[in-house]
Order: structure tokens, then C-alpha cells, then sequence
């Protein structure tokens, strides 16, 4: 790993290209006419494009650390770059489809561009204090992306996240001084040699903090009470964005700070018991939600709670990166999937309101089904080889009772996707009835849904947003077939050199 | 590897097309297809369904008379699988499929999985002539049938633990869209049990399959390959817990007690044909899941909790018959001896275990007669499901009181379920007592209680089934009245004048194949038991070996 204490522009030019986009469209957002603001959306997935290329065309070059130490460019980070960026293109195409001509459009993909940026410094950061800059960055963007339509639910939301991730990122710091004071270095590689002799009491409380504060970020227990007032809060195109993206970055920085030598033994344990909660918390809160975002809020916390089970086996077993990384890929793909589903319809917003989907937009709806069977984890699709690799490399870690526990999970979770997915076969709300009358288990779900549908008769022939309907069918085909061709990926991330 | 297929190509028509995939696959593409025709041609899709489903089982009845002839085995590897307990494995497909997990695409037919193949192609197509003239969304229904037969075809053919598993969990997402959308009653309630309930079953497989993989070296999930292998015989206590995992995972399925709760409500509110498939195709995934899986994997704790295997059968056996009586509904009573009949398999497979170290013959004869089970119970009890559809179908309820004397009305329909009924409890001449002959035959030795206790189940179900014929078709005539319908819709009539009581040709003709060939397997049963018999006895050698 050859280490240079100056910073390698050649290695670092994906996370350059996407700042210095940021900083083009920012300037030029605030020349261009309305009408030409498109053209910000234009440069920034060009960018975000050739980023994406760049990132690529490195995946096959060996690891090496750059900056001084405090970044380090291999698999993990070539893979987040790959889901960060590409999940990236995929929201500003859904944004674009919302924002289309809204006179502060380009404000919108500037705050995206930072967010990703934020994201990727975070999962590529050996450093504490690069962390806690990527942390900020990858923060205080999406604060305002979440307030960004600036009606009083958004607003909530914002306060709702801004609160939380002003408490947490503290903790982060408080966690990066204590980490500083007893192992006299912020470099992952300094702590390496100094924290096995350091105070073990004092250490784990600085590691704790630090990770609280990824937590946040990733959305899970204990720090996940943002999630769903954020992402019900906010648009469609910002919640895709916050409940996938700064996830990946989060979970590849707590797996890199949770395989340092010298981190406590109940280190995993402690994960261990986190995933438990998250994935459990998350499924049960998810039961009974009548709005869409919610649902999916609740879902994305307990997806988080199978990826902390993966960095719980760090160590012990040498599937969990390779997991990490490809459940991540396949998670991007699919819950984005979900997201444009929701993106293309703004005006669906309660479950009640996708009865008889299926009859309106048959290919939406079977995109749809296929997003939702792949976060429950049906094979063939990626998520599901995501679940398989996690729960082989938990179990291989020893973490028995965490496999069971999440197996029992993942069949809870089928109770909420399948009642929306049922919901889409039933006859649509116009009262256009069909020809058939089913009884039973669908009353009390309608009669449970009519009590919160606030948004008044829903408009049967509304047309989808043209982009992000098409991004859906396209996620969901790439989700089932990342996962039947789910080798090459894995094979790459196996034999590659481990942080 | 070249010579000696030119060896076998005087024998074997296609050793080395893959014509597996081509019969697992070509329903699923047919299926996708038949979702382009558009609205107006939608009386095709019924057509292009049975011809798809016949070109189906016709290929499958070639694959069958190539294999018993000697063809489809692929070299000389089969001698060498014929010792790793999984008979002569024939039209192997393998390739890489995610070698970095140990996973590949391998399928391969043998003398347990051919009955079953056959079993399920058969069924598809009764269930395509009995739905020729399906009104509530055509397209989607055949195209749904379709990609249930790709996963069943696919799940028989399995030589993959993570393939098996797909297809597997596929099947569950299947039958749940054709009881949600086609189903009667509750079924949108009885679908999402059905889901939870199997989807529990199908993770606690995986969790076995997980621990199967870690303990194996190298790791794979390839099932020749583990059987090879025997990963955890030095290891019995993992080797109990996987075994348990498993179990539970395929006794949901298959369905035993405890773990039947979901299938009387799920088949009472599925469509007919969906309960056929649920019967006849999905319950063997469970009851096949055990000869192929846990039984050559795990030998040896099989051979060491074989008597607990033959006491859950006892149980399903006697509960599942008892409860079958005091049913007043048709189409649960036929779902609760579903259980009973799934018991007899379990019971036997157990007793192999017990009996394979000290009298194989018996062994071999109990594994024989289980496999023998699982076919006739699927043509017996697909015939009563469709059957009960036609009656729904005119009296718009299953309950049995409000029939009486059909007989004399519909003495078609009275003839069909009365043949269904002696098959299903055993008369000689059948094929369920060719089954249950050789499984009470191989156990009696090695449990000789609960064999003998098992004949009760029988009795009662004999003395249940013998009852319903006796009120639904014998003395005064019933008719439903209007407060027993379950729905609106006026009675049709089974026997009113003027209207086509008796059963129509579309349902004669998907009925009577299944009745046929009980009996042909009644009487003539050499040529499936030449079949079954090989494969057991590999089976058997196998479980033998292990040390308990």
C-alpha cells in the first residue's frame, strides 16, 4: 500500500470531479434563466457520469492511501463510489422529473452533488478528523435538501433531522477527542499500534461516540427517529436520497473503524446487539403504517439492521466485506427502485391510495412487486444474495442467535410489503368496481387506511412522471438481474485485497 | 468424458442437449409471452397454455422412456453417483453458476425426482384443460400457472441447495398471488397465512443450508457434492440442529403436525386448480425435500432421530384423520386428509431410518412405497380438488349437508369422486394402496406400534370418506338452499332440468387422466416401481453407512 503524504489528484478524481461540479452549477445556477435551468441537471449527471467512469476504470488498480494516510482508495471505497454515484444519477433523475423548472432546481442538484460527496469522504476516510469533515458534509447538505420544498411538513422534517444530527455529530467529535487523547493519533493506522495498550474503558466509550454518529447516519438504533419524519416530510426525490445513500458511507465507515486492531473484544457484540434492535424496531414499528414513506422509512431502518449484522462479523469470517459491499450494491438498486415507484406517483401517498395500481400501470406495478419482494429478500434477486452472504458470514461468526432472529425478521417483514402489494389488486378507489367481491382480511386495512387518507379522492388517471417511472422498471429488471449474475461482483470483492 | 458419451448415444436420444432446462424453462417463457397477446385473442391464451403444458409433459414421458431405458446418464460418473446414494442421476446440467458462494445451476433427474417431474407436468395440464375457459383476468392466470410449473419442474430437478431454495421460495410467491387474486372467501387473509407460514418453513431451510454450507470443505451448497462429502458426520450436534432446521423448514411445507395450520384455510379459499398445485405439487416439495436433502446429508443424525420422524408422522396420520371427520366442509376435509396421507410418507421415511442398518429390504421398501405416496396422492387428490371445484362451481358451497342423492343427477361426477375416494383410502386396485401397502409393509418391523397404530388412520379415513359419499350422492336429493350459499350468485344446479348438471367435457377431461392413471398404477405398478426401487436402495445404502 504505497502511502504518499501528498494528495493523489489521480486517485481521488471521481470525489474532485463531483466537488468541482458542485461548485459549476452552484455559479451557474444563479445566471441561467429559468427556463435553462435544466442544464445544471445536464452538467451534473455528466459529472456525476464520468465520475462513475473514473471510478470504474480504478476498481482494478491495487489500494493505496493518499493525503497523508487519512484517505484510503480500495474495494470498499471503489464499490461505494460505484453505488454512491450511480444511486446518485438515479436521483437526479427523479428530481428532475419533481423539480423540472422550479427556480431554485439547481440548488437542488448542488445540495445532491455535496451529499454524495460527504458520503464518499466518509466511507473512504482513515482518519477521524477526515471522517468528521465527511460527516459535516455529508450532513448539513441534506438538511436542506430535506426542507427544500419549504412547506411546513418539510420544515418539520428538517428541524426533526437538523436536531438529531446536530446531537449526534457533537458525539462524533466528543468520540474523535477521547479516540485523540488515548491513542494519540487520529490516523487509523496510528490507533492501530497505540490502542491496544491504550485504556480499554476509555477507548471503547470514544469508539462508542464515534459510532453514534454513524448510526445516524445510517439510519439505525438508537439514533433512527429521524428517519421517517424526515423522509414522510420531505419530497419524494430527497427522501430516496437520504434513505439510501448516506447509508452506504456510514456502514462502510463503521465496518472500517470496527475491523482496527485494539477495538474492545465485545466490539462485535455490540453490533451484534444493535443489528438485533435495528432490524427488529424497524420491522415492528413498520406493521401497521398507512402512508407509503413511512412504510418504507421503517423498512429501510430494518434493512439497516441485516447490514450492522455484516459488520458485526467483522473479523471472523471472511464473506463479510464481500456481503457488506454486494448487499449494499443490491440495496442501492432496489430501494431506489422502490423510491421512483413512489417518486412517479407524487400525489399517492397512504397505501389506500395504490388500490388497483395494477390495473392502471401494469409494468409500474410489477416493478413495484419485484422492489418489494427484493427487500424482503426473495431470490432470485440482488437482495437476497445480500441476505444470503450476511447471514452465512453472521453465522460463520458465531452469531447463531442473530441469524435466527433476523431470519424471523425477514418474515415479519413480508406482513407489511405484501399488504401494499395486495392493496395494488384490489379495485381502485374511483369505485370502478371489478367484477369480483373479496371479503376478509382486506376490510380492516381499508377501514385502518380511510381514517388517515387526508388527501381527499385520488386522481385514478394520473399520469406517472415519465423519467422516474421509467427509472423503476429499469431498477427492478437490474435488481433481479444483478442477482442472477451476482458472481462476477462477488468474486471481485472476495479476491480483492482487504482493508 | 467424449467416448464415453459416443458409448450411451446408441441408447439415449439427447445426453448432452440441455433438455432439462428446456422442460423446466420453456413454461416461464411461453408464460411471458402469453402476457403480449393482446385483449381481444384472449380466448388463445387458454389454448397456447394446454399446448404448452402437453409439449410439456409429452417431453417429460420421452424423458421418462429414454431414462428407464438407460439413457440420459452421463458417462461414467454415474456409476459413481449410483454409490453417492443419489441413483444414476440422468441429464445432468452443471455450470458454474456463483462459484464464489459454492452455488452452481446443476439439475439432473434420478428415480425419486422422475415420478415427481412427471407428476407435476401432469397436473399443469389438467389445471390448463380445466381452466380453458377462465374470465377473471386469463392472461395473467396462465401466465401465473405457467411460472409456477417452471418453479415446481425446477424445484424436483434441483441438484443445488441454493437452486433448490429458489425455487423453493418462488413457489410461495406463486401460489400467493393465485389465492389472493383468483380465490374465494377470505383468501386474502388465507394467502398471506399461507405466505407467512411457508416463508417461516423456507428461512429455517435456509438457515440449515447456511450451516450445511459452512460445514462442508470446501464450502458448497452442491447437494451431490455435500452428500460426498457428509460434512458434519463427526459433528452430531450441528449435524441434530441442522437436521432440525431443515425438518421444520419442509414440515411446514409438507405439511405435518404441527406445522399444518395453514393449509385447510389456504385450500379451502384457493381456486381449484391453485388447490391442485397446492396438493398435488407443493405439499411433495416438502415430503421430497426429505429423500433428496436431509435424508443423504444427514444420515446419520436421520438415522438417530428417525424415531421421532416416525412418531410426527403417527401423529399427523391419526390428528389429520380425526379432524378430517369432524369436517363439514368438502374441500377441508379433502385438505385435512391431505395431512393424514403426508403422514403415511413421513412415517415411512422415518422407519427407513430406523431400519436401514439391520434390514434394508425393509428400508428400502418403506422409502419405495413414500415416493410411491407422493404420486398417487397427487393424481388422487388433484382429481377430489377439481371435483370439488366443478361442485362449487354449481352449488356455490362445499359444505356436505347441502347435498344429497347427486347420484342420480350427475352419475358422472358421482362415479369420478367415488374411484377418487376408494383410491384415497387405499382399496387394492389403486394407487394409494400400492403406496401404503409397501410403507406399512417396510415399517411394520422396525416400529411395529405406530405402524400398527398408523393403520388406524385408515379406518378412519375410510369410515369418513365412505360417510361422505354415502350423504353427498345416496338418498334423497339436496340441493343447496339460498342462506347456505356463500355468495349471491344463483345455483346452476346439479340436477334441475335443463341445465348441464353432470360434469362438462372440459372437466371430464381433466379429471379422468388423473383417475386412469391411479388405477393403471394399481395394477400395473412395475413400471414406476422399476423406476423408485433403484433410487431407494441408493438411499438406503447410504443412510446405512452412516453411523447413528
Amino acid at each position: 500500500m504505497p502511502a504518499g503524504d501528498a494528495i493523489s489528484l489521480a486517485a481521488l478524481a471521481p470525489e474532485i470531479i463531483v466537488a468541482l461540479a458542485a461548485v459549476v452549477i452552484l455559479l451557474l445556477g444563479s445566471w441561467l434563466p429559468r427556463r435553462r435551468q435544466h442544464l445544471s441537471r445536464w452538467i451534473a449527471l455528466a459529472a456525476v457520469g464520468a465520475a462513475l467512469i473514473l471510478s470504474v476504470a480504478r476498481t482494478s488498480r491495487p489500494a493505496e492511501v493518499t493525503a497523508a494516510a487519512t484517505f484510503t482508495i480500495d474495494t470498499s471505497l471503489s464499490t461505494t463510489r460505484l453505488a454512491v454515484l450511480a444511486g446518485t444519477a438515479v436521483v437526479l433523475v427523479l428530481a428532475g422529473g419533481r423539480f423540472g423548472g422550479h427556480k431554485r432546481e439547481s440548488e437542488f442538484y448542488v445540495l445532491l452533488l455535496l451529499g454524495a460527496l460527504g458520503t464518499l469522504v466518509l466511507a473512504g476516510a482513515s482518519d477521524l478528523l477526515v471522517l468528521g469533515a465527511g460527516y459535516l458534509l455529508a450532513s448539513i447538505p441534506l438538511y436542506a435538501l430535506v426542507g427544500f420544498a419549504k412547506d411546513s411538513a418539510g420544515t418539520e422534517a428538517m428541524l426533526k433531522y437538523y436536531l438529531m444530527g446536530a446531537l449526534f455529530g457533537v458525539l462524533l467529535l466528543v468520540g474523535i477527542t477521547v479516540l485523540f487523547g488515548v491513542g494519540g493519533s487520529t490516523t487509523y493506522a496510528g490507533l492501530t499500534r497505540t490502542l491496544p495498550n491504550a485504556p480499554a474503558g476509555a477507548a471503547a466509550v470514544g469508539l462508542l461516540a464515534v459510532a453514534a454518529g454513524l448510526l445516524f447516519k445510517a439510519g439505525a438504533v438508537p439514533a433512527h427517529f429521524w428517519v421517517p419524519d424526515a423522509i414522510d416530510g420531505t419530497t419524494g426525490p430527497a427522501a430516496a436520497f437520504i434513505s439510501t445513500i448516506p447509508k452506504i458511507g456510514a456502514l462502510v465507515a463503521l465496518f472500517r473503524l470496527s475491523s482496527l486492531t485494539g477495538v474492545p473484544t465485545a466490539w462485535p457484540l455490540i453490533l451484534a446487539l444493535l443489528a438485533a434492535l435495528t432490524m427488529t424496531l424497524g420491522n415492528l414499528a413498520a406493521f401497521f403504517q398507512a402512508r407509503v414513506l413511512r412504510l418504507l422509512s421503517y423498512s429501510t431502518i430494518s434493512q439497516v439492521g441485516y447490514l450492522l449484522m455484516v459488520t458485526a462479523a467483522v473479523g471472523h469470517s471472511e464473506l463479510a466485506l464481500p456481503s457488506l459491499l454486494f448487499y449494499l450494491l443490491g440495496y442501492t438498486v432496489t430501494n431506489l427502485g422502490a423510491f421512483a415507484v413512489v417518486c412517479a406517483f407524487p400525489t399517492l401517498r397512504t397505501l389506500d391510495d395504490y388500490r388497483g395500481f395494477f390495473r392502471r400501470h401494469r409494468w409500474l406495478a410489477l416493478s413495484l412487486i419485484f422492489c418489494l419482494f427484493g427487500l424482503i429478500g426473495t431470490p432470485p434477486t440482488a437482495v437476497f444474495v445480500g441476505k444470503l452472504t450476511a447471514f452465512t458470514a453472521a453465522l460463520d461468526a458465531g452469531f447463531g442467535w442473530l441469524v435466527v432472529l433476523a431470519l424471523i425478521n425477514s418474515v415479519a417483514s413480508v406482513f407489511y410489503y405484501l399488504r401494499w402489494i395486495y392493496l395494488l389488486f384490489q379495485s381502485s378507489p374511483s369505485g370502478k368496481a371489478i367484477e369480483r367481491v373479496d371479503r376478509g382480511g382486506a376490510e380492516p386495512e381499508a377501514a385502518g387506511d380511510a381514517e388517515t387518507d387526508e388527501g381527499g379522492p385520488v386522481d385514478p388517471d394520473a399520469v406517472p412522471v415519465p423519467w422516474s417511472a421509467r427509472s423503476a422498471v429499469i431498477l427492478s429488471i437490474v435488481s433481479v438481474c444483478f442477482g442472477l449474475s451476482a458472481n462476477p461482483v462477488l468474486a471481485f470483492l472476495l479476491v480483492s485485497p482487504l482493508p | 468424458m467424449y467416448s464415453e458419451v459416443t458409448v450411451f448415444s446408441e441408447v439415449t436420444v439427447f445426453p448432452e442437449l440441455p433438455v432439462l432446462s428446456f422442460i423446466v424453462f420453456l413454461p416461464v417463457v411461453v408464460g411471458a409471452a402469453l402476457l403480449l397477446v393482446p385483449e381481444a385473442r384472449r380466448r388463445l391464451v387458454g389454448w397456447i397454455w394446454i399446448a404448452t403444458a402437453a409439449v410439456d409433459l409429452g417431453l417429460v414421458v420421452a424423458l421418462w422412456i429414454d431414462y428407464a431405458a438407460g439413457g440420459g446418464r452421463s458417462g461414467g460418473s454415474a456409476g459413481v453417483q449410483a454409490g453417492a446414494g443419489t441413483g444414476a442421476i440422468g441429464y445432468e446440467t452443471k455450470f458454474a453458476w456463483m462459484p464464489t458462494l459454492g452455488s452452481g445451476y446443476h439439475m439432473g433427474v434420478d428415480g425419486l425426482s422422475l415420478p415427481l417431474v412427471a407428476l407435476t407436468a401432469l397436473l399443469f395440464l389438467v389445471c390448463a384443460i380445466y381452466s380453458v375457459r377462465q374470465e377473471h383476468r386469463p392472461r395473467a392466470h396462465a401466465a401465473l400457472f405457467l411460472f409456477l410449473q417452471t418453479v415446481s419442474l425446477g424445484l424436483f430437478v434441483s441438484l443445488d441447495l441454493i437452486l433448490f431454495f429458489i425455487f423453493f421460495d418462488l413457489s410461495i410467491v406463486g401460489m400467493y398471488f393465485i389465492i389472493a387474486v383468483w380465490g374465494h372467501g377470505s383468501a386474502v387473509r388465507s394467502a398471506l397465512q399461507f405466505f407467512l407460514y411457508t416463508f417461516i418453513g423456507s428461512l429455517a431451510l435456509l438457515l440449515g443450508f447456511i450451516v450445511l454450507y459452512l460445514a462442508s470443505d470446501p464450502h458448497t451448497f452442491d447437494i451431490v457434492e455435500l452428500i460426498r462429502q457428509d460434512p458434519l458426520k463427526n459433528d452430531p450436534v450441528l449435524g441434530g440442529l441442522a437436521l432440525l432446521a431443515i425438518s421444520i423448514g419442509l414440515a411446514v411445507k409438507t405439511p405435518t403436525v404441527p406445522f399444518h395450520t395453514w393449509l385447510p384455510p389456504a385450500h379451502t379459499d384457493a381456486p381449484a386448480p391453485g388447490s391442485v398445485i397446492l396438493a398435488g405439487v407443493l405439499l411433495k416439495m416438502g415430503t421430497f425435500g426429505f429423500v433428496r436433502i436431509a435424508m443423504p446429508i444427514l444420515p446419520g443424525p436421520w438415522r438417530s432421530y428417525a424415531m421421532g420422524f416416525v412418531i410426527v408422522g403417527l401423529v399427523s396420520v391419526l390428528y389429520g384423520a380425526l379432524v378430517a371427520m369432524a369436517q363439514t366442509n368438502f374441500k377441508r376435509m379433502v385438505a385435512y386428509t391431505s395431512v393424514n396421507h403426508m403422514g403415511y410418507i413421513i412415517l415411512g421415511l422415518g422407519a427407513a431410518g430406523l431400519a436401514a442398518g439391520s434390514n434394508p429390504h425393509a428400508a428400502n421398501l418403506a422409502v419405495t412405497g413414500a415416493v410411491t405416496q407422493m404420486l398417487s396422492h397427487g393424481l388422487l387428490t388433484g382429481a377430489l380438488f377439481l371435483l370439488a371445484g366443478a361442485l362449487f362451481e354449481r352449488g356455490h358451497t362445499y359444505e356436505m349437508s347441502a347435498y344429497g342423492g347427486l347420484a342420480g343427477g350427475a352419475p358422472r361426477f358421482a362415479g369420478l369422486t367415488a374411484v377418487a375416494v376408494f383410491g384415497s383410502l387405499g382399496l387394492p386396485g389403486l394407487s394409494g394402496f400400492i403406496a401404503e401397502f409397501q410403507i406399512f409393509t417396510g415399517s411394520l418391523e422396525a416400529a411395529p406400534v405406530p405402524t400398527a397404530l398408523a393403520l388406524l388412520g385408515i379406518l378412519i379415513t375410510a369410515a369418513l370418506l365412505l360417510r361422505m359419499l354415502a350423504q353427498m350422492f345416496f338418498g334423497p336429493v339436496r340441493q343447496p338452499t339460498a342462506e347456505q350459499l356463500e355468495s349471491g350468485a344463483p345455483s346452476a344446479g346439479l340436477l334441475s332440468a335443463g341445465t348441464p348438471g353432470d360434469l362438462r367435457p372440459r372437466e371430464l377431461l381433466s379429471v379422468a387422466p388423473l383417475l386412469v392413471l391411479a388405477i393403471v398404477v394399481g395394477v400395473l405398478p412395475r413400471f414406476l416401481l422399476d423406476l423408485i426401487e433403484p433410487a431407494a436402495h441408493a438411499l438406503i445404502v447410504l443412510v446405512a453407512a452412516a453411523a447413528p
